[in-house]
């Protein structure tokens, strides 16, 4: 049988889910709801969702063409060197993202280190950029990717590269054929966690790339603009982002929440 | 022809193996768990690197530690059957034949038509669509087995491919397993440590204890000539090392016993459970060895009942139903034990 939490904990529970919930009540009460779809087709607010939907999917692309061979990598590295490797990997979520821009723009900055080497030999400037959105974005959203599949590799029976081995099978052809399509599942997760994760990036996007309507302000910068002087934009931008938040929650619920609570 | 001889170590595991195969031939490797088996097997097949040796196959030099050649598993002509199947869960039965065929550059089309030829072949034709976790433990071995053999390969490694299925099953897919190697040309390396399966599926047998041989031969020559106790167990015999003086041979585990021919230094003294008498008090008469035991187990052994005692010596007696009944068998039991010394086989240690 299981025993209900006491009293005390269930109240500090119920204030808990307050405090996630009653911002959301809060902005869906103050909505415009008569005129969100208006307020959504106006001009500045399209320029800023087609900018996140193309920018977080050029992310989630790059998180993935970039992570996959990354995640290989890492799983099938031992000892500190992949403690470390792997702390490296995951600083990104626990960093404050404006770190992250800031970081970029001295890397990759007009004066930055390879920012300054790109402008001199290829003439490419990717500050304020629609790319930098990209690379700000991919930057904070790569560990989703590269962590979910660097687990599920990991917990790959290495029996299956064996027998496809003895097969005839080289190392790249066994990885395409059996062990990427065995670890497919956690992939399309960490797919759309990233590309989530991107589609909500604020700190390192503005630090990094700057404000600039229909070149590199996103949703989320969309919303933080609008805060000062068209609020009903702010909520109508908001609520849209809630939105897409709730659908990809839902799409992954067995995937992510309950298989990481299951382990 | 395979002609191996591997070192390595792994863990505790400090292999030394001299193996030699011919064509069509399969050879049992047996041995408690832990003794290097699967290892071996995954020398072979080129999983592993030996640290030295040399292993030859068909006159092909597929690893020579000493001047660094070592052909990666994905080189070599090998074909290996894994403990529980391992077929890839997201390939239907019929990719799973053909992928070795894929791999060595068959054309999809080409490679499906020749899988489907092995399946029809070990009567699995139907099963060509279905993903591998529909199938039963036997017919995914024998699927594996299918796999392993569609590229040809002239080496066939297995190992333990009945140990994951349930009695019924063994019995069934045992005697499948049999008639479909008989028909392979290939070199055939089978591990086991079920007896049934090394003296139905080999043709020889290589025992492998703590990484070394230590028996070789037909099961038959093993049966009537057990050196280990491992093997004595393995094939269902009492075997006792000890150093013969004339007719009374001393244990090394303690104990004497009196045996039929007189020889003089070590020697290994084996009898057949079924001529171990028991008895509820002290028997009689000469020439008999007797000591006092106590029952250890009872188990059935078909219609007869095995049962194993404590000495010294321990003994394994394997008498009727109606004598454990009218001795009181069961673990505990202090009862005599004897056996004629002409029931005593000798030999040389």
């Amino acid at each position: 049988m299981t025993r209900r939490p006491p009293a005390f904990v269930v109240a500090l529970g119920v204030v808990a889910a307050g405090l996630l919930v009653l911002p959301l009540v809060a902005l869906a009460q103050r909505a415009p709801w008569r005129d969100l779809g208006a307020i959504l087709a106006s001009g500045p607010v399209l320029d800023a969702l087609w900018l996140s939907l193309a920018t977080a999917t050029a992310a989630a692309a790059v998180c993935v063409v970039l992570g996959v061979p990354l995640a290989w990598v890492l799983a099938r590295m031992r000892g500190r060197g992949a403690t470390v490797a792997r702390a490296l990997v995951a600083l990104p979520m626990v960093l404050p993202p404006v770190v992250g821009g800031a970081a970029l723009l001295f890397a990759l900055g007009r004066r930055g280190v390879v920012g300054d080497w790109l402008a001199d030999q290829f003439g490419i400037v990717l500050v304020f950029s629609p790319a930098a959105v990209v690379l700000a974005q991919a930057f904070v959203a790569m560990p989703f990717l590269v962590l979910s599949v660097e687990a599920a590799l990991r917990s790959v029976d290495p029996r299956y590269e064996d027998a496809a081995a003895t097969l005839g099978a080289g190392r790249w052809v066994t990885f395409v054929r059996v062990t990427l399509p065995m670890v497919l599942p956690s992939l399309a997760t960490g797919a759309v966690l990233a590309w989530a994760r991107a589609l909500g990036e604020f700190g390192a996007t503005i630090t990094f790339a700057g404000n600039l309507r229909g070149r590199t302000q996103t949703m989320p910068l969309a919303v933080f603009l609008a805060l000062e002087h068209d609020r009903e934009a702010a909520i109508a931008l908001s609520l849209l982002l809630i939105a897409v938040a709730f659908v990809v929650l839902v799409a992954l619920r067995d995937r992510w929440l309950l298989t990481s609570g299951r382990h | 022809m395979l002609r191996a001889d591997v070192h390595l170590q792994r863990g505790d595991l400090d292999l030394d193996v001299a193996l030699d195969a011919r064509e069509g031939e399969t050879v049992g490797v047996v041995g408690p768990n832990g003794a290097g088996k699967t290892t071996l097997l995954r020398a072979l097949a080129g999983l592993e690197t030996p640290a030295s040796g040399r292993i030859e196959l068909d006159g092909e030099v597929l690893d020579d530690p000493a001047s660094g050649r070592h052909v990666p598993a994905e080189e070599r002509s090998v074909g290996f059957v894994f403990q529980d199947a391992v077929l890839f869960p997201h390939l239907s039965v019929l990719d799973n034949v053909a992928f070795g065929l894929r791999a060595r550059g068959y054309a999809r089309g080409d490679a499906r038509r020749e899988a489907h030829a092995w399946l029809a072949r070990l009567g699995l034709a139907d099963r060509a669509g279905d993903r591998p976790g529909a199938l039963s433990g036997g017919q995914a071995q024998r699927v594996a087995l299918a796999r392993a053999l569609a590229p040809a390969p002239r080496l066939l490694l297995l190992d333990e491919p009945l140990a994951s299925l349930d009695a019924a099953n063994q019995v069934e897919v045992r005697t499948a397993l049999a008639s479909d190697l008989s028909e392979v040309a290939a070199v055939r390396v089978l591990v086991t440590h079920d007896p049934v399966d090394a003296a139905v599926l080999a043709d020889r047998l290589v025992v492998l204890e703590g990484g070394r041989v230590t028996q070789s031969g037909s099961p038959a020559d093993l049966a009537a000539r057990p050196r280990t106790s491992y093997v004595a167990q393995l094939v269902g015999v009492n075997l006792w090392r000890g150093a013969a003086d004339g007719t009374a041979v001393h244990l090394s585990g303690g104990g004497v016993l009196v045996v039929a021919e007189p020889r003089v230094g070590p020697v290994l003294v084996t009898v057949r459970p079924q001529a171990v008498a028991l008895h509820r008090a002290r028997p009689e008469g000469s020439p008999r060895n007797t000591w006092a035991g106590v029952v250890e187990t009872v188990e059935p052994a078909g219609d007869r009942v095995r049962v194993r005692l404590a000495g010294p010596p321990a003994v394994v007696a394997e008498v009727t139903q109606a004598a454990v009944a009218a001795l009181g068998l069961r673990p505990g039991t202090p009862t005599w034990v004897s056996v004629k010394a002409t029931e005593l086989e000798v030999s040389p240690a």
